[in-house]
């Protein structure tokens, strides 16, 4: 089975098909993050280029990491310090660093649709590293990973997103993620931080985090921006943790084995407790483990396709 | 020059007149209109299956020129306008220098003048600079020959200011446009906010934005006692709070585009930026009022809101990518297409929105067939289907979410001052 597009720019666009298959390649990249020699030829000669308009530690480094762990030449491209700080136009920048030989574009922009532009205007597979509001399908691959690995299914599962759903790639990928593998969605964030018909997505929209997270078999709690307060959508971090934080106290209304995951980076004592980031409830490690492996397979699913290699397993 | 007109199915909605008959132009005016006219001519124009309408009065489009000539010029819209039918335009004054002198009027005037095929009237800003502060010469820009005031995307915020400019032009017999946007409530959003702003990632526009702002203005024409025109109406509640105040006798008109009757925001799935425009498209329940709008008076105008814009305006992000699509060339068959051959407007409705009362707006003494007036006339086959075809347009703007579609309407001739433009 091979993945349908060139690209990958959203899990709006995959089948569950696809998803079932990202994952379970990504279980076998595990090995190779484990053993002592990083070192596989899955993309050897393969040129992978990060090309990053926003600041980013985490997703950055793992694409860089899983390209060089596979053997890729891997660069990576800072929005700020490039030409495009000269005013260079997106298709431009794209079609220059295809002409370079670059098999794969790993992108991140703070605009929705910015890499499904490129992906139209160049021949080389585009990843989308997250854009705007839209989507960050990486993050919702190695979060169903992670749910997969500690629950053994997501179907029928209860699953609770919590936060700045309006602000947030995060929501929409691991609600298109989660429902297309069968999983009951629940989303809690202040009315004000929440978008406009969401339900009509397909989940159950509420103001209160308690109801959200009643039996829930994971929580998925939101990065909140401190920018957010300053443009009046919330009145302080310090009321936004007592309304919608969740602590220990909280997580009883879930269910007794609660999976909680978190993007990160986590502001601690807001969206979670330091109890609940560091207690045994928690999976924020192992999705960053978990989010190499997926870029991984993502990485080799891509480039094997693009070869055109025709695999009958 | 004398040209006669035969046999074509005459509308016009001031003289209450649907038939075939013939029209005879000498020297420009409108000389006779009858049954069976036997002048002699230098030009005969056979009408045998054809509708003969006054000549279309788009009094909302942008011609980019001075300023922006790689969008558009004043001839290639000129030209454009022509080709869709119409004889007389209004140009917004988002040019480069803005439209907020008398000698920016004479400037557009003259080079349209000198193309001799449409007539052009440009439409000054109410304030300086159209930066909402202070009012522009006003008086002066009527008397240059500008056809009404508006300071178009950048609407006057301040109540205050706005109260004023109607009470100022109103001495002036100066129409005043409000294109109607609260800035905080839109708030640097790029689509209709909804649904479909949601699922895109995308930062909506709320209704309210637009709204709050008709409401005001018509707030402060019912206690001046002003009039005042509403731009390009693209929501339920803007057309219900028309509709009441119509009720109450406030001198209230407004427009709407040919797209908020006939596309939702679902036109931007993919990140379509052709589909972006300002105020947005919006959903299913607002084209339906919009509709409604229409046939029952509440909305008087279809305006194109010709927005040229160049490829790179609109190949970007769609954050990035330039508000506004080209109209004057898909004006009449999306009108034709959506409102008559649909049932919603007879032919006689579709010419008071299209020829009669934006002429009367703007006070142009036009948008009628009418012996004595000047022979201003368009000439189509309704029900003649065309496939619109963006690299077959007049205009330099390519940015059509229309392209490819199949509507009914073409145009034969556009005549203005009894010249076949």
């Amino acid at each position: 089975m091979k993945l349908h597009s060139k690209d990958l720019l959203g899990i709006k666009d995959l089948t569950k098909e696809e998803i079932n298959l990202i994952i379970k390649t990504a279980q076998t990249m595990k090995f190779i993050i484990g053993s002592n020699n990083k070192k596989t030829p899955h993309l050897t000669g393969k040129s992978v280029v990060t090309l990053f308009y926003e600041n980013s530690t985490r997703t950055r480094l793992s694409f860089e990491l899983a390209a060089k762990y596979m053997g890729a030449n891997a660069a990576h491209v800072a929005a700020s310090s490039s030409s495009v700080a000269k005013g260079e136009s997106l298709i431009d920048t794209g079609k220059t660093i295809e002409a370079m030989g670059t098999d794969v574009i790993v992108m991140r922009h703070p605009m929705s649709g910015a890499p499904h532009l490129m992906a139209e205007n160049v021949k080389a597979s585009v990843v989308n590293a997250g854009d705007g509001m839209n989507e960050h399908p990486t993050q919702a691959l190695l979060d169903m990973l992670t749910i997969m690995e500690r629950k053994r299914k997501i179907e029928g599962l209860k699953v609770a997103i919590v936060g700045d759903i309006y602000h947030s790639r995060v929501a929409r990928s691991d609600t298109y993620a989660l429902l297309k593998l069968g999983a009951e969605v629940s989303t809690a964030a202040p009315e004000t931080l929440m978008p406009p018909e969401f339900e009509k997505m397909g989940v159950k929209v509420f103001n209160s985090v308690h109801e959200a997270i009643l039996d829930a078999d994971v929580i998925i709690a939101l990065r909140i921006q401190m920018e957010r307060q300053k443009q009046g959508l919330f009145p302080t971090i310090r009321e936004y943790a007592k309304f919608f934080g969740i602590d220990e106290n909280r997580l009883r209304l879930a269910k007794e084995d609660v999976l909680v995951l978190h993007p990160g980076p986590v502001n601690r004592g807001v969206e979670l407790s330091s109890s609940v980031i560091d207690g045994s409830h928690s999976g924020i490690n192992e999705q960053v483990t978990n989010g190499l492996a997926v870029r991984m397979a993502i990485l080799y699913l891509l480039t094997r396709r693009n070869k055109g290699i025709e695999n009958s397993d | 020059m004398r040209t006669l007109i035969k046999n074509g199915m005459v509308i016009d909605t001031a003289s209450n007149y649907e038939a075939v008959c013939d029209i005879y132009i000498e020297g420009g005016i409108i000389k006779d209109v009858g049954k069976k006219l036997d002048y002699e001519c230098n030009e005969l124009i056979d009408c045998k299956g054809l509708y003969v309408i006054p000549g279309m009065v788009d009094m909302h489009c942008h011609l980019r020129e001075p300023g922006f000539e790689y969008k558009e010029t004043i001839e290639t819209g000129v030209l454009s306008a022509a080709a869709g039918g119409f004889t007389s335009i209004a140009c917004m004054p988002n040019t480069s220098p803005v439209i907020d002198n008398q000698s920016v009027v004479k400037y557009i005037k003259d080079k349209a003048d000198s193309l001799g095929m449409i007539n052009v009237f440009p439409i000054g800003c109410i304030t300086k600079g159209q930066k909402g502060a202070e009012l522009a010469e006003i008086g002066e820009l009527k008397f240059a020959g500008a056809a009404a005031i508006s300071d178009d995307g950048k609407p006057v915020s301040n109540s205050q200011v706005m109260r004023r400019a109607l009470q100022y032009a109103k001495m002036f017999e100066m129409t005043v446009i409000s294109h109607c946007e609260d800035y905080n409530l839109a708030d640097d959003g790029v689509i209709n906010e909804g649904f479909v702003s949601t699922s895109l990632g995308l930062k909506g526009i709320p209704r309210e934005a637009e709204e709050v702002m008709v409401a005001r203005d018509i707030i402060l024409a019912e206690h001046t006692k002003c009039p005042v025109h509403i731009a390009h109406v693209s929501t339920k509640g803007s057309v219900e709070i028309i509709r009441d105040a119509k009720k109450r006798n406030v001198k209230v008109t407004a427009e709407t585009c040919p797209h908020y009757f006939s596309l939702t925001d679902e036109a931007s799935v993919g990140f379509n930026t052709l589909a972006k425009v300002n105020p947005p498209l919006r959903t299913r329940e607002d084209v339906d009022a919009i509709i409604q709008g229409l046939v029952d008076g509440t909305i008087d105008v279809i305006a194109t809101d010709h927005a040229p814009h160049h490829i790179d305006d609109k190949n970007v992000e769609f954050n990035n990518a330039a508000f506004g699509m080209v109209g004057f060339e898909t004006a009449l068959p999306l009108a034709l297409t959506y409102l008559v051959h649909s049932g919603h407007l007879t032919y006689k409705q579709l010419v008071e929105k299209m020829c009669y009362n934006p002429s009367r707006i703007l006070g142009l003494n036009r948008g009628t067939i009418t012996v004595g007036k000047t022979a201003d006339i368009t000439i189509f086959n309704p029900n003649e289907e065309v496939v619109i075809d963006v690299n077959s347009f007049k205009t330099k703007g390519r940015n059509s979410p229309f392209h490819g579609m199949k509507l009914k309407g073409r145009v034969y001739y556009t005549i203005a001052s009894g010249k076949v433009i």
